[in-house]
């Protein structure tokens, strides 16, 4: 087991290494430095001389990939390559374009993230499973049908639409909940209902489709049947056999997306104003601030290959028929 | 999980459900967003939407940033919060000085001295004595006088995460020297202090000064030390003279009436040498610990708490020195009650609390429930919030004048303009066919119509660059620039189109065909327009041109591509705007003047426009005081380019702010940017007006609770059969 | 008037992508397992129902696609006529009066005023605030409290005509299918419209069509006299944005696919059929690309698009050629951040179909790699492509408005839903709310999505025998 965990661990390796080297050259070659920094000066009053110091300050006047006039192995750490891509390895993030340290930000913003995805992650669960048993329960019958015409119908408006007309329904028209904002410790509830009923709701469509599919499937298996002829009541054999066994895609599914929670939702954090990792990309984005999207990609990729290592282990926990190899 | 565990389960929720609905229903601000403790105290809410990136006052140079550290540092002047037009009067000097004037050889020369002779003009400054500086970790001092965070270690650096995590504070006394030690460090390159450039030209010694530094820290780079400090106190500027412990001198090179309003800037508030010592710590920074993030001033105000990604607050400063509310004012201020609070100690806050808010739509609504003391108006909202009379004036709609809220006018000392790139070979340059184009594109760009589509009103149609409350701007039927307005009887009206199309064809472009190549006229827009807005905007630019028969093709960019293409002066015809530095009509003039071309010079000067009489006469203009005189001159200067129309005109936005019945001493001062420390609060009316505004409405959740159920029961029904028919 | 075609790069792409169904749908009906599902989906009653309304949205986004230059009118009477710069598409020209009349700025559905007050000019040269008239919605009504009866009666005939034109479609119909089936008209027309005795649901098809039809009509007799949808913040028919988005929707949710397709394909056959470190290469490939978040990925893309098309702006004659670079941009970075989903699929079926009997034969008779592959896996793995292009479709076209909010999707000057609920983000703050932007971008993307949903799943379930014989 361990060997395995290590070997994986070397596998991911690579591709870091892949996903380094390819944000690199978007990043640089694509964006020169004195763009970022006429960016981050400002708009009045900007000399070439303040570019330059801008540049220095930061680590982006040294050449791309090789410093000819550095001496011995410098001449291959200082550039912005080693400088700014092999040192993310360290999770080293160094400060971004606009002068805040980037490791600092990212362990402030996190939690903010990771309070609205839980919520979501695990109600969503919860409703969507109960629904598709539900539904599995009834199946073929109207019932189902309608059920699963509703789920269609809720997978086909845009995500945004739950989001402007949930937060203006709620907040605006009913008062109920602050229409933006964030605080910390329990004060941040209020804050984090409405974002999180609407990641819910937003999520049931899809998810209880998926469900219902992985339910049917099992239901339709052998066991099942030989189940059902024994006598067993059906709400028996639904929860006994069925939710039991699908339980292992169920979950697999599900550590698959846990360490990319930390990495928030970009759209529902900027709209409700929730200082989490998302909206902190989107930030970024708009205010062009590479270092920050830099760290962000990197770090979503170590969350996903992560994500990748966790499901295998949890595959071969839930089910021991699966073997590493 | 089985079935009994799961209608438990439910039960639990709906529970929950309930005790939530029911603690809430105790108190009605349901949808506030600041802590309950915070209810009735003194605080003023407002809101930014931009992360501050400089906090320090030699970099800072934007108006978000100057929300906040303007609060916190005082410079030596301010502008008066009431009188107009705007006045300097002292803020951490005792007076505003006089300059001295002296000719080559050092001889005195008299106050109404030619700008040709004079080669030096001095200030002396005296400042006030007994300002202490805000309780700062950096001053703390132990019993023996030493400095307690001087000499941190490793450990205590790790261990650190914010300023609070030094408990201990001091202060000292303002000193003339920390004014000098401000200015030497808006000298030292390092810093990269956006006016470096202009100061150097006008402060004696700076540019060496600079020079001497930058070789020093080369130096120091060189022999490998890793520390990043260099105390400047040792260092002189051969201009900046210290006199004694509250008073000193600067020398300017020739006469320069402006520079008094730089000295109003937070450029020129002192700064004690010990705060960089302090941040200047190895390890500080990297935990966002520096000058840049924790400012140390002697301001009203000092930051409480600050985290850009959620909110700043500003408390008041414990050891302000003390100013009081103004006691006079431009007339009709006393009936308005601005003056109600005359003598009275300022700040008349505890506290300031700005959110971040990105997004307009949540910062109006709240601002709507109260949970902002005051409000920009969003050009979308502005239909609900004001309506015009019938004699065209501003009001409020009923429904804001029902909540009590307050409006508030003045024409911004900023421009938006279309410009002409001057060295582009179709629109640009002498040729009279050229001049002829840009002149049927003024007239035909309807900014009127743009002002009450995308502004909503809220701006004033440009007769050229200058606008209206500065020096020099003149207004009515004087000011009207002939070459796109006509007079229709009294009213001032843009030309007709056909007039346009005229010009257009005189120009050699009859309907948009260009008859040398007998192709149609395509012109290129670049803009860095992207917003929700930005389609709209496009397209109604399009609109214009082609109301000419001109194509206008538009050339989105960022905003790097299209201040690149500016200085490559690769750009055809851009929007742009400039906000003044100061109210002078010398830097709005300057964006024209053409050793200022933003292509050969790099400076402001975007159209690249270059006349040499306009060139001329902004040098004579330009260190003048405000006189007939210069009056006339400025009005040569107008009447040149409005013929040449190196722009089209554009428009002086207006600001225009909400505020609420609570929130006291509002007037728009465009200049001061200290304001914060004048306005007055009632929290009482506040909380009561909030629990009017809010009530929860909880009947639809009620609602969808019984829909719930409702459709539960054909399932449990199916549910019942099934069992059966299993049973059986 | 069409005189100089213009072909975007979209356009033939579009057309390029017609073409390959075409010829796909004749190679179908040749082979039995491709014709099969298709059997099963025509014979579902979803099936055939999304189809026509997908028809409807494809007949509109065809059109749309053809561009040329218009006839600019002569300048002054004996001047030759001109070629306009402008580019419009056919279905411009054919909806010219939604394009051309623009108000100054909001109005509401089939108002006759605009939105917002003004100050207006009497004849006495008093000026008075109050809501101006729309310069081109009912101003045939001498008086616009006539507004309700107008609008009835417009509706009427709209819904009149509809169903005539529908009347007539349906006979044409039957007629066909009783010749088709050698039976007379009274016969065939029994059949279908009591849905005896024919395996493909015509009645649905009928019903479907005939409700669209009525609805166009009804539409068009109102657009022709009103703002339908009202207007814009510039006064733009927000009922034509939303016909134009159309388009866009399609461009996305197609040729994001297309121009995916032949990578993840070739890559993942390559990867199951040769294993060893052609496998691990390609494996390594798609994982590192998977494992960037896209939305950074497709952010970082586009910026450095931008950054292209601004040095090189001459190489744009128009706005319309910006935009649409900036559109098949879009779907290929698109495409790069999706197309590994395919890729491990299309993978894991070959790895299978390598070890089948008739493929090991061939390696044994030494018949060549690109033969086997060409022959035998190929055409197995088809089925697997299908499913995943209908699939990806609905989830591309919503892609595409989350992307137009964080402004990294379409370009801002063309039209697209994305781009419509982004402006619309302002309007909802308005009072009195502006709501009819959000809501007809909404409608228009949600019919679409639902039936290209609704048609997947018919697909999906006709083409995966798992699925299928679950049932």
């Amino acid at each position: 087991m361990m060997a395995y965990i290590i070997r994986r661990v070397f596998y991911a390796i690579p591709i870091l290494i892949g996903v380094n080297i390819l944000t690199f050259l978007l990043f640089f070659v694509v964006n020169s430095p004195d763009d970022m920094a006429r960016m981050n000066l400002g708009m009045k009053r900007v000399t070439p001389e303040a570019i330059e110091h801008w540049k220095q300050e930061r680590g982006y006047h040294l050449p791309l990939l090789y410093n000819a006039s550095a001496p011995g192995a410098d001449k291959l750490t200082e550039t912005i390559f080693f400088q700014k891509s092999v040192k993310l390895f360290r999770f080293d993030f160094g400060s971004s374009d606009s002068g805040r340290d980037i490791g600092y930000d990212i362990s402030q913003r996190m939690w903010p993230s990771l309070a609205i995805a839980i919520p979501v992650l695990l109600v969503g669960l919860l409703v969507n499973i109960s629904y598709a048993l539900l539904i599995a329960f009834f199946r073929a019958t109207y019932i189902d049908f309608w059920s699963v015409v509703l789920c269609v119908v809720m997978m086909s408006i845009s995500g945004l639409f739950y989001i402007i007309g949930g937060q203006y329904l709620v907040s605006k028209l009913l008062h109920l909940v602050p229409i933006s904002g964030y605080d910390t410790g329990f004060n941040s509830i209020k804050f984090l209902i409405l974002p999180a009923i609407i990641g819910v709701i937003g999520g049931i469509g899809s998810g209880t489709r998926w469900y219902r599919t992985l339910f049917l499937e099992e239901i339709n298996k052998d066991y099942v049947r030989t189940a059902r002829a024994k006598g067993l009541s059906e709400t028996r054999v639904l929860f006994r056999h069925v939710l039991k066994n699908a339980l292992i895609p169920i979950l697999t599914g599900v550590v698959v997306v846990l360490p990319l929670l930390f990495m928030g939702s970009l759209i529902t954090e900027s709209f409700f104003g929730i200082p989490g990792l998302g909206s902190y990309t989107i930030d970024a984005i708009n205010s062009q601030d590479f270092a920050i999207v830099r760290s962000m990609v990197f770090l979503g990729s170590v969350l996903y290959i992560l994500g990748l290592l966790l499901t295998d282990i949890s595959y071969t926990l839930v089910d021991p028929r699966v073997r590493l190899s | 999980m089985n079935q009994a565990q799961l209608t438990k389960t439910m039960w639990w929720l709906t529970l929950l459900l309930f005790v939530w609905l029911i603690g809430g229903c105790s108190d009605s601000g349901w949808n506030n967003p600041y802590p309950r403790s915070d209810l009735a105290r003194n605080i003023l809410y407002s809101s930014f939407s931009e992360r501050p990136k400089h906090l320090d006052p030699v970099r800072s140079y934007s108006a978000n940033e100057y929300e906040f550290i303007a609060q916190i540092y005082e410079p030596l002047f301010q502008y008066h919060f009431l009188k107009r037009p705007y006045e300097l009067v002292p803020l951490s000097a005792e007076r505003v000085p006089v300059a001295r004037f002296y000719d080559t050889k050092g001889n005195p020369l008299p106050e109404q001295a030619d700008s040709g002779e004079i080669a030096i003009s001095e200030y002396e400054i005296s400042i006030k004595q007994g300002m202490l500086y805000q309780p700062h970790p950096a001053l703390a001092r132990d019993n023996s006088g030493n400095y307690r965070y001087h000499q941190l270690g490793q450990q205590q650096i790790d261990s650190s995460n914010t300023l609070a995590d030094f408990p201990l504070t001091g202060t000292r006394e303002v000193t003339a020297e920390d004014f000098i030690y401000q200015i030497k460090r808006l000298a030292f390159p390092k810093l990269s202090s956006p006016i470096a450039g202009i100061m150097a030209d006008y402060i004696i010694g700076f540019k060496q000064f600079g020079e001497q530094l930058d070789a020093l820290y080369e130096r120091m780079q060189q022999q490998g030390t890793n520390n990043k400090y260099i105390d400047l106190r040792p260092y002189a500027i051969e201009g900046v003279q210290l006199l004694d412990r509250y008073r000193f001198r600067i020398r300017l090179k020739g006469k320069y009436p402006q520079f008094v309003y730089w000295l109003a800037m937070p450029f020129f508030a002192p700064m004690p040498w010990e705060a960089e010592a302090f941040y200047a710590q190895p390890g500080l920074e990297k935990r966002n610990i520096s000058l840049n993030w924790y400012p140390l001033g002697s301001g009203p105000f000092m930051l409480e708490e600050n985290n850009p990604n959620l909110r700043m607050v500003l408390s008041a400063n414990p050891n302000f020195h003390g100013e009081t509310y103004p006691a006079e004012g431009e007339p009709g201020d006393r009936e308005q009650g601005l003056l109600e609070d005359a003598g009275k100690r300022l700040p008349l806050i505890e506290r300031a609390f700005f959110s971040l808010e990105t997004e307009s739509i949540p910062y109006w609504s709240k601002f709507l429930q109260g949970y902002y003391d005051t409000s920009g108006i969003a050009s979308d909202s502005f239909d609900q919030a004001v309506q015009f009379s019938a004699q065209g004036e501003l009001s409020l709609t009923d429904s804001m004048v029902e909540k009590g809220i307050r409006l508030n006018t003045a024409v911004t000392s900023s421009v938006f303009y279309l410009g002409f790139n001057m060295l582009d070979p179709v629109v640009g340059g002498a040729a009279e066919s050229a001049r002829l184009l840009r002149l049927a594109i003024s007239i035909a760009m309807d900014y009127e119509e743009y002002i009450s589509i995308f502004n909503n009103g809220r701006g004033v149609a440009a007769q050229g660059p200058i606008p209206p409350g500065i020096f020099g701007s003149r207004s009515g039927v004087e000011g009207v620039n002939r070459y796109v307005y006509e007079l229709q009887g009294e009213k001032i009206q843009r030309k007709g189109i056909e007039q346009a199309r005229e010009l257009l064809k005189q120009a050699g472009y009859p309907e948009g065909r260009d008859l040398k190549t007998g192709k149609a006229l395509i012109l290129y827009y670049d803009t860095t327009s992207s917003g929700p807005d930005g389609k709209a905007r496009l397209n109604w630019m399009r609109k214009q041109f082609a109301k000419l028969g001109i194509q206008l093709v538009i050339r989105a960019s960022d905003y790097n591509r299209f201040q690149e293409k500016m200085r490559d002066g690769t750009g055809q015809i851009f929007m742009w705007g400039w906000n003044a530095d100061y109210p002078d009509p010398e830097n709005f003039l300057f964006l024209l003047y053409g050793p200022n071309g933003k292509v050969e010079h790099g400076g402001e000067n975007a159209a690249n426009y270059s006349n040499a009489e306009f060139d001329k006469l902004f040098v004579q203009m330009k260190n003048m005081d405000n006189s007939a005189q210069r009056q006339l001159i400025i009005d040569r200067m107008v009447e040149i380019v409005r013929r040449e129309a190196p722009w089209a005109w554009g428009f002086f936005p207006q600001a225009f702010s909400l505020s609420h019945a609570w929130y006291g001493n509002v007037k728009p001062n465009l200049m001061a940017n200290n304001t914060l420390k004048y306005k007055s609060l009632d929290a009482g009316l506040r909380e009561q007006k909030r629990a009017q505004w809010n009530p929860p409405v909880v009947w639809p959740l009620l609602l969808l609770v019984a829909v719930l159920i409702v459709s539960a029961v054909p399932a449990v029904r199916l549910y019942r059969r099934r069992e059966r028919s299993a049973a059986r | 008037m069409i005189s100089h075609l213009v072909i975007l790069l979209t356009d033939a792409l579009i057309f390029l992508l017609l073409l390959l169904s075409i010829v796909f749908g004749i190679y179908a009906s040749r082979r039995a397992h491709l014709r099969r599902p298709w059997g099963l989906v025509v014979r579902s009653r979803v099936g055939v129902g999304s189809m026509v309304v997908l028809a409807f949205y494809l007949v509109v986004g065809l059109l749309d696609s053809i561009h040329f230059h218009p006839l600019s009118q002569p300048a002054d009477g004996a001047a030759e006529q001109t070629r306009s710069t402008e580019v419009i598409s056919l279905f411009d020209s054919m909806v010219s009066g939604l394009r051309t009349r623009q108000e100054k700025t909001y109005s509401a559905p089939l108002a006759t005023h605009l939105y917002a007050k003004e100050s207006i000019e009497l004849a006495d040269g008093s000026t008075i605030r109050d809501f101006p008239r729309l310069q081109h919605a009912g101003v045939h009504l001498p008086d616009p409290a006539q507004k309700t009866a107008d609008i009835l009666k417009l509706s009427a005939i709209g819904i009149l005509k509809g169903i005539a034109v529908s009347v007539v479609a349906v006979n044409t119909l039957i007629m066909l299918l009783a010749v088709k089936a050698r039976s007379n008209f009274g016969e065939q027309a029994r059949r279908v419209l009591l849905a005896t005795g024919s395996e493909i649901p015509w009645r649905v098809v009928l019903v479907v069509l005939s409700s669209m039809l009525v609805l166009i009509f009804w539409s068009a007799e109102l657009a022709a006299n009103y703002h339908l949808l009202g207007t814009d913040k510039v006064g733009e028919d927000v009922f034509y944005q939303a016909l134009k988005s159309i388009r866009t929707g399609l461009v996305i949710g197609t040729l994001t696919t297309l121009v995916m397709l032949p990578a993840a394909v070739m890559l993942g056959i390559m990867a199951g059929y040769f294993r060893g470190w052609v496998d691990d290469l390609i494996q390594y490939i798609y994982t590192t690309l998977n494992s960037i978040p896209g939305v950074l990925l497709i952010a970082a893309a586009i910026l450095m698009l931008q950054i292209y098309m601004s040095n090189h702006a001459e190489e744009f004659n128009s706005l319309v050629e910006r935009a649409d670079l900036r559109l098949l941009f879009l779907c290929i970075i698109l495409g790069v951040t999706s197309w590994t989903g395919l890729c491990r699929l299309l993978r894991g079926e070959s790895m299978k179909l390598r070890e089948v009997d008739y493929v090991q034969a061939a390696t044994a008779f030494g018949v060549s790699h690109l033969q086997i592959i060409g022959r035998h896996i190929l055409p197995n793995v088809l089925h697997i492509v299908l499913i995943a292009v209908v699939l990806d479709f609905s989830g591309l076209v919503l892609a595409e408005a989350v992307l137009s909010y964080v402004n990294i999707g379409v370009d801002p000057t063309m039209n697209s839903w994305g781009n419509m609920i982004n402006s619309a983000r302002l309007e909802m703050a308005r009072e009195p709310i502006v709501w009819w932007s959000l809501a007809a971008a909404m409608i228009f993307m949600f019919t679409l999505v639902l039936s290209a949903n609704l048609f997947s799943d018919v697909v999906r379930d006709a083409f995966d025998p798992r699925l299928r014989s679950s049932r």
